[in-house]
């Protein structure tokens, strides 16, 4: 099955105003740039964006807050990002703030079909609040819901025209887990090969998650913390 | 008293041959430096990578190789790399044997608050409420008194909590205690040069002072 579309701008096509976006990426490791940046471009406003974070001003989500195209944010950590505090405290823009393994879980509970779970994270703190608790084996858990969303966007080193995925390094984080939880799943990859190219052995991502895939060019791949040790003498 | 390499070393005494330990961001970081000759541990970091390595030499970054500080770092051979779900699935599931974390307060019932301070921009709890509800064995490592001189280690979290009754071991510049399950704080050594009375007098919770305390000692 062919799902190859040509570019960014193709593959956001249907997405509109008032949707909500799953992101992949930890930082700015293995964030969809081409797919931000072609959302940047456009003029759909009111997004949900459930991602581990929000990039920095200049790049990943940042690009988007700058624009304010996102209502709403739901992530683990925002710290990089001055707009997004202003954003925040103005109240221009609502924040969930979710334990980043409750967020993979609800994720990955949301793309296989089960509606919540238990979890012990955030038992006893505010994230608890409200929620239903339960004793198992002694122990008091949290009931946490799945996400979905109508749009998961991913990013892969390596796919192929059935939407295999493969990807690299920890540029995987989030990816694999939103990959099954979107309506519509959007992979941009920075090797698009043919069919039956990619080892089965090899998949992380089958291809029945995703519904468009398209090959970026000239990946920025911005480093957020630089950090080296020196050369042995 | 121990400057925050000093904290990281006396932690680094802890680790145990054939242990995955996870590292949170800071002092914990350091522990790393230090782990004994003869002792092989693997650490874990929760973005996804098991086996995580030093910092790569300059010119040798990977933007597609980053800790959960999302600082670049390197895999060492014998890594594996894995998606956020079951990264957590490791962590939830008690497969790592110690976290090592910072803490703004700890109480003496074992509460941590380490993300949130009220009137001040809030970032987020990262993995730090996964990592804390579900590990078998955390180690606390902070400064013993705030910027103010004031306690952090009180009898209960004045801040929002990160987790309840879940702080085993604590590692100050003046202390180590361990977490009793109903009697508060136990000193279990002196940091070098400081006294029990010093260490009362900045201990706000509950602390037990059994014996000779015995000065802590780093190699």
């Amino acid at each position: 099955m062919n799902k190859r579309v040509a570019s960014a701008r193709d593959a956001i096509a249907g997405i509109e105003s008032g949707m909500t976006l799953m992101l992949g990426g930890f930082g700015l490791c293995g964030i969809p740039e081409k797919c931000i940046n072609a959302l940047a471009d456009s003029d759909i406003t009111d997004l949900t964006c459930i991602s581990n974070n929000a990039g920095v001003d200049d790049f990943g989500l940042g690009l988007l807050l700058q624009s304010r195209q996102i209502r709403k944010m739901i992530a683990s950590y925002v710290g990089e990002n001055a707009e997004f505090e202003r954003q925040m405290l103005s109240g221009d823009l609502e924040v969930d703030l979710i334990p980043q393994g409750s967020l993979a879980e609800r994720c990955r509970a949301g793309g296989a079909g089960i509606p919540a779970f238990f979890t012990p994270a955030g038992y006893g703190t505010e994230v608890g609040e409200g929620k239903e608790v339960r004793e198992f084996n002694g122990k008091p858990h949290i009931l946490e819901t799945a996400l979905t969303a109508d749009f998961a966007i991913v990013k892969a080193w390596k796919g192929d025209t059935d939407g295999n995925l493969i990807y690299k390094g920890t540029a995987r984080n989030f990816n694999p887990v939103m990959a099954t939880a979107g309506r519509i799943t959007i992979a941009e990859v920075e090797e698009l090969v043919e069919s039956g190219e990619l080892d089965p052995n090899h998949i992380h991502t089958p291809g029945v998650f995703v519904q468009r895939i398209f090959q970026g060019d000239q990946y920025e791949k911005r480093i957020e913390q630089r950090t080296t040790r020196p050369h042995a003498r | 008293m121990l400057d925050k390499t000093g904290i990281a070393r006396r932690i680094s005494r802890e680790l145990r041959d054939g242990w995955y330990v996870n590292l949170g961001i800071g002092i914990p970081t350091l522990v790393a430096n230090f782990v004994p000759e003869g002792v092989d541990v693997t650490f874990q970091s929760e973005n996804g990578i098991l086996g995580m390595g030093p910092f790569p030499y300059e010119g040798e970054e990977d933007a597609d190789l980053i800790n959960a500080g999302k600082q670049t770092i390197t895999a060492l051979p014998g890594a594996a790399i894995f998606d956020s779900a079951t990264s957590f699935a490791m962590i939830r599931g008690q497969h790592i044997q110690l976290t090592v974390l910072g803490a703004m307060e700890v109480s003496d019932t074992g509460d941590i608050a380490n993300w949130k301070i009220p009137g001040k921009l809030v970032k987020g709890m990262g993995g730090a409420m996964d990592l804390v509800a579900s590990a078998e064995n955390i180690i606390v490592a902070m400064m013993h008194t705030n910027r103010a001189g004031e306690s952090k280690l009180l009898p209960e979290c004045s801040l929002p909590l990160t987790g309840v009754n879940c702080v085993k071991k604590i590692v100050t510049n003046m202390a180590m205690l361990e977490v009793t399950s109903d009697r508060g704080f136990r000193l279990l050594e002196r940091a070098p040069g400081v006294t029990v009375r010093e260490i009362q007098d900045a201990t706000l919770g509950r602390l037990i002072v059994e014996g000779d305390v015995p000065e802590m000692q780093l190699d």
